[in-house]
Formats: C-alpha cells, sequence, structure tokens
C-alpha cells in the first residue's frame, strides 16, 4: 500500500496543518510517512501546498507524479491539481469556494461546504479540519479516532489547547460529510 | 525507541545536540533556517552556546576559535552563504581541526533561488576554498539517515581531525519524517584533543596554525594532510546498492534524488525492467572500487543528478568506459519525478 495526497490552497488555510496531522496519524500506525511542503515565498494570502505520502514500506519518492486523493480549497488548486489525480482516485473540494463541479469522471468527487460547515462551529480557522475529516473518511487509511487523536498530539502544549474539542468536532463532520458521497 | 515527526533540519540540529555539540555558529538563510531556530531555543538550554554572527564569514571563523579550543562545534547554511565560508574551511583544514558544516544546498548559481538542488558537488567534494585539502563529505537521503549522518559526522572529523561537511538540500532539510534519534552521546567517548588550545599551565604550550613560511615545513604540514585523507579513502568509503543483482541499467544518484530513484527501480523492477541503483552515501570518499566493479556486469550506468553533470565526472573515473554512462540532470531547482526519471531509464533498457 502507498498513497500519495496532495493538499492545497490558500496561505492561511491550515494546509500544512492538515498534511501533518495525517502523516501523524499514519506514523502512529506504525505506517511510514513522508510530509513534503512547498516552501516558495509565500504568505497568507498566496497558494500552498504539501504532499503527504503513507505507505506499509520505506517511501522512496516524497514527490508524487499522480497522487491518489487531492484536497483543494479553492479554485485555484482544483484547477492546477485535478488533472493529476490518478485514475479513481478522490478529489475533496472545499465547495463554499469552487463553484464548479470536479470535471474528472473517472475519480471520486466529494464537494465539502468547508467554510459554511466551519461557520457552522463558529470558527472558520477549523476548515482545515472539516476537508481533512471528509478525505480520511475516503482514504480509509487511517480511523477517525486515530486523526483526531493525532490532531490532539499537534495541538497540545502549544497553547492551542482550548481549540482541540472545536478541531475534533470540525473533523467529525466533515467525516460524516463525507459519507454522503460514498454509500 | 519511538519514532518522532520532524523536518530535516530540526531533526539534524536534535541530532547535533545529541551528539555533543558545544558551540554553534550560523548566519541565517533559507531554506535551512528551522535548524538556526530550533538550534536557537534548545543549545543554550542544554548547555551549549549559540550564537547568530554578524556574516557568515564570521560564523565560520568562529568554529575555527571553537575547534581549537576542543569543543564539538559546527555551523550550517545554504549554497551562497556557504560559498562565504570556504576561506574559513580551508583555514580549518591546514588546522587538522575536526568541525561539522551543513549545507542545505539550494538552486545557484548566484542568489539562485531556495528550492532543492546539487550544484555544490565540486565545492563540497573537490575543494572549494584554496589549497589541496578535503572535506568528509556526507550525503543523507531521507530525515532518518540525515540525523543518522550527523553523529557520523562529527565521529569522523574527531578521528581524522578533518573537517566533515553533511551535504543535503532544501527538500530534505524541509520535509518531515519519522524519526528515530540517536541516545545523547557519554561525554567520555568524545575523543580527547590533546592538542587543543585550552591554556597551557603546567604543560608545553600548544599551537593551532594554517602556515608555516618555510616551503619544506608548509610541504610536511601538506603531506600529513594527504596521509590523512588516503587513510579515508581506505577506510570510510560508504555506499547502498538497490536491486543491483541482477541489473543491466544502474542508475547512481545521492541524495534527494537517491530516494526517487528507489521509487524509481522500483516502478520498472513492475515493468520488468532489470534496473538497479547505487547511492553513493560519502560523496568525498567517492566510493570508484564498488561502483567499478557493478560497472563490469551492467550495460548502462545512467547518473542522475540536481545539477549539470558534477558528481557524473566522479561517475565515469570510476566507470572508466567499462559500460555506457549517460547523464539526465535538472537544473534550477526543478526536482524530476519517479515517472519523469523512468522516462530516462527506458530509452536505454527495454
Amino acid at each position: 500500500m502507498e498513497k500519495g495526497i496532495v493538499f492545497a490552497g490558500f496561505g492561511g488555510q491550515g494546509i500544512l496543518l492538515a498534511g501533518k496531522v495525517l502523516a501523524r496519524a499514519g506514523m502512529n500506525r506504525g505506517l511510514e510517512v513522508t510530509w513534503l511542503p512547498s516552501y516558495g515565498p509565500e504568505m497568507r494570502g498566496g497558494t500552498a501546498n504539501c504532499t503527504v505520502v503513507i505507505a506499509d514500506f520505506p517511501i522512496g519518492s516524497p514527490v508524487v507524479d499522480c497522487p491518489d486523493a487531492l484536497v483543494a480549497m479553492n479554485a485555484p488548486s482544483l484547477d492546477k491539481f485535478e488533472e493529476r489525480v490518478a485514475e479513481g482516485g478522490i478529489i475533496v473540494a472545499n465547495s463554499s469556494l469552487v463553484k464548479r463541479p470536479v470535471k474528472r469522471g473517472d475519480v471520486r468527487a466529494i464537494p465539502i461546504p468547508a467554510n459554511d460547515i466551519a461557520a457552522e462551529l463558529g470558527n472558520p480557522r477549523v476548515i482545515n479540519m472539516v476537508a481533512l475529516g471528509a478525505l480520511v473518511r475516503a482514504l480509509g487509511v487511517v480511523s477517525l479516532e486515530e486523526i483526531q487523536r493525532a490532531m490532539e498530539e499537534e495541538l497540545h502544549g502549544k497553547g492551542r489547547d482550548k481549540l482541540i474539542e472545536l478541531n475534533r468536532e470540525a473533523l467529525r463532520r466533515g467525516f460524516s460529510e463525507a459519507e454522503k458521497y460514498l454509500s | 525507541m519511538s519514532r518522532v515527526l520532524m523536518r530535516g533540519n530540526e531533526a539534524i540540529a536534535e541530532a547535533a545536540i545529541r551528539s555533543g555539540l558545544k558551540c554553534y555558529f550560523c548566519y541565517p538563510i533559507t531554506p535551512q533556517g528551522e535548524m538556526v531556530e530550533y538550534m536557537a531555543r534548545e543549545l543554550p538550554k542544554r548547555g551549549g552556546v549559540f550564537l547568530q554572527a554578524e556574516s557568515e564569514v564570521a560564523a565560520i571563523n568562529m568554529v575555527y576559535g571553537a575547534a581549537a579550543a576542543g569543543v564539538r562545534t559546527m555551523t550550517s547554511s545554504s549554497s551562497p552563504g556557504i560559498s562565504l565560508k570556504q576561506e574559513g574551511i580551508s583555514y580549518i583544514a591546514m588546522a587538522r581541526l575536526p568541525c561539522v558544516i551543513v549545507n542545505m544546498m539550494r538552486g545557484g548559481p548566484g542568489l539562485g533561488n531556495i528550492a532543492p538542488a546539487q550544484g555544490d558537488y565540486f565545492q563540497a567534494t573537490k575543494g572549494g576554498g584554496h589549497g589541496d585539502y578535503r572535506l568528509i563529505v556526507l550525503a543523507p537521503s531521507t530525515v532518518p539517515e540525515a540525523a543518522e549522518l550527523v553523529r557520523l559526522a562529527f565521529d569522523l572529523s574527531d578521528k581524522y581531525r578533518v573537517p566533515a561537511m553533511l551535504l543535503a538540500d532544501g527538500m530534505i532539510g524541509q520535509m518531515m519524517e519519522p524519526v528515530e534519534l540517536p541516545e545523547p552521546v557519554d561525554p567520555d567517548r568524545i575523543p580527547p584533543r590533546p592538542w587543543a588550545v585550552t591554556g597551557a599551565r603546567g604543560r608545553p604550550k600548544n599551537v593551532v596554525s594554517s602556515f608555516d613560511l618555510e616551503p619544506e615545513g608548509l610541504r610536511e604540514m601538506n603531506l600529513v594532510l594527504q596521509e590523512t585523507y588516503r587513510e579515508i579513502e581506505r577506510n570510510e568509503v560508504r555506499w547502498e546498492e538497490v536491486e543491483t543483482g541482477d541489473a543491466e541499467l544502474l542508475l547512481v544518484a545521492y541524495g534527494t534524488v537517491g530516494r526517487i530513484a528507489k521509487t524509481v527501480v522500483r516502478l520498472a523492477r513492475e515493468e520488468g525492467l532489470p534496473v538497479g541503483l547505487f547511492r553513493p552515501i560519502t560523496l568525498w570518499p567517492f566510493p570508484y572500487e564498488p561502483l567499478r566493479m557493478l560497472a563490469e556486469k551492467v550495460g548502462t550506468v545512467l547518473t542522475v543528478e540536481l545539477s549539470a553533470g558534477q558528481m557524473w565526472e566522479d561517475v565515469r573515473l570510476a566507470v572508466e568506459g567499462r559500460a555506457e554512462t549517460p547523464f539526465y540532470g535538472e537544473l534550477g531547482g526543478v526536482v524530476p519525478s519517479p515517472k519523469r526519471i523512468l522516462e530516462e531509464v527506458r530509452k536505454y533498457v527495454g
């Protein structure tokens, strides 16, 4: 098993953190992981992406040609990466900002209104965890509990402990939202 | 032992501290900024000195001083910053002082960019500064290997009194992987430094110097260096082979490209293509002999680098016409994907 996942969006949307949480969940499960950020001179409002690879054998390339899954948090990200997604792959698109449908017919498209769900939860910053929850449901490599625990470890002790409960809920909402497209 | 998820830059810093690092001097530059940050936060708490110098030139000369005073010392930078340090490195080499220099290579020449590249191979392995000297050059291809090779860099540098360079690139610095960190080194296991300038009360004075105005004297100093280098060449060559047994095409790649090439080998084998990988871990001393032996058995030795063909020169010196030696390189910080390299492979096999 080897899965490559690309997270892409605006800087400030929590793209890098979402990838880190997934990588940590994979590691906790005893799998091999790599987390590779785009680290250009990009600031809040620019584009950001990271690539996570999860495998049950030592990982060679952290660079992925055809990701098995794409999390596109905005329209430019979907435009940029849609064509590269592997046949039969997953595209989680933030439908609050991505107003067009996924064009590819050979992938599983999961539109998630991440901004709207985050607004309902009372904090727009958890859009990344909403999208990550949906991805985890579709990917099936780690469980909801495992991703929640990885998120807790990531936020713990960095002055963000009070946000853990909110982020747990965001992951759960994304996870169950994805159900609709997978049954 | 438990695994922690760490960036390459942080894993190198932590491994250095656990290797008994006492003095770290730096001047910040991307893509190795996290190393500076980590050292600033951690090293003073753990009994070491962190000092951000006024320039790269100052930082490397502080390393010279700390090494002469007998402590484990290190500096880190990225390509343009390493260029600035070359004069100091040459002095340290001639003064026969141990130290570790980390270069997280980025796109060049000139200011270039901050993307991963391997254009400093010549600088690292063939000199860089003036005079007849060598660095021990170790090239990790993963984050855990980077942590492991930091420890080795300190140990080899102490053993031979030759500065060691960890030559990686922005990708290894920036990416995260699970790492098993080395146990903190027992201070008693760090080799004694009877030559260090520690205050001469009660003993004859020590002199650390990189010069002798008499040509015969300077020749003697040079001969000592050369003898040491021959010994290192005999003892310290390191490399990794993947699926070389029945390979008809041998990829040669190091560092970031070395790991990408492992995926290429897997993809090629899935297609039934007899492809193997030879990954130098020591770039100096370069593994000429083991590569030469493999070249006898394969038809083609394809070098892949993020440069215009710098390591390729050493590959051809090793192969000496025993096999075809094509080259594929990317420049400017472009990193080829496994499929892109596989396209090159298919030109020569299958």
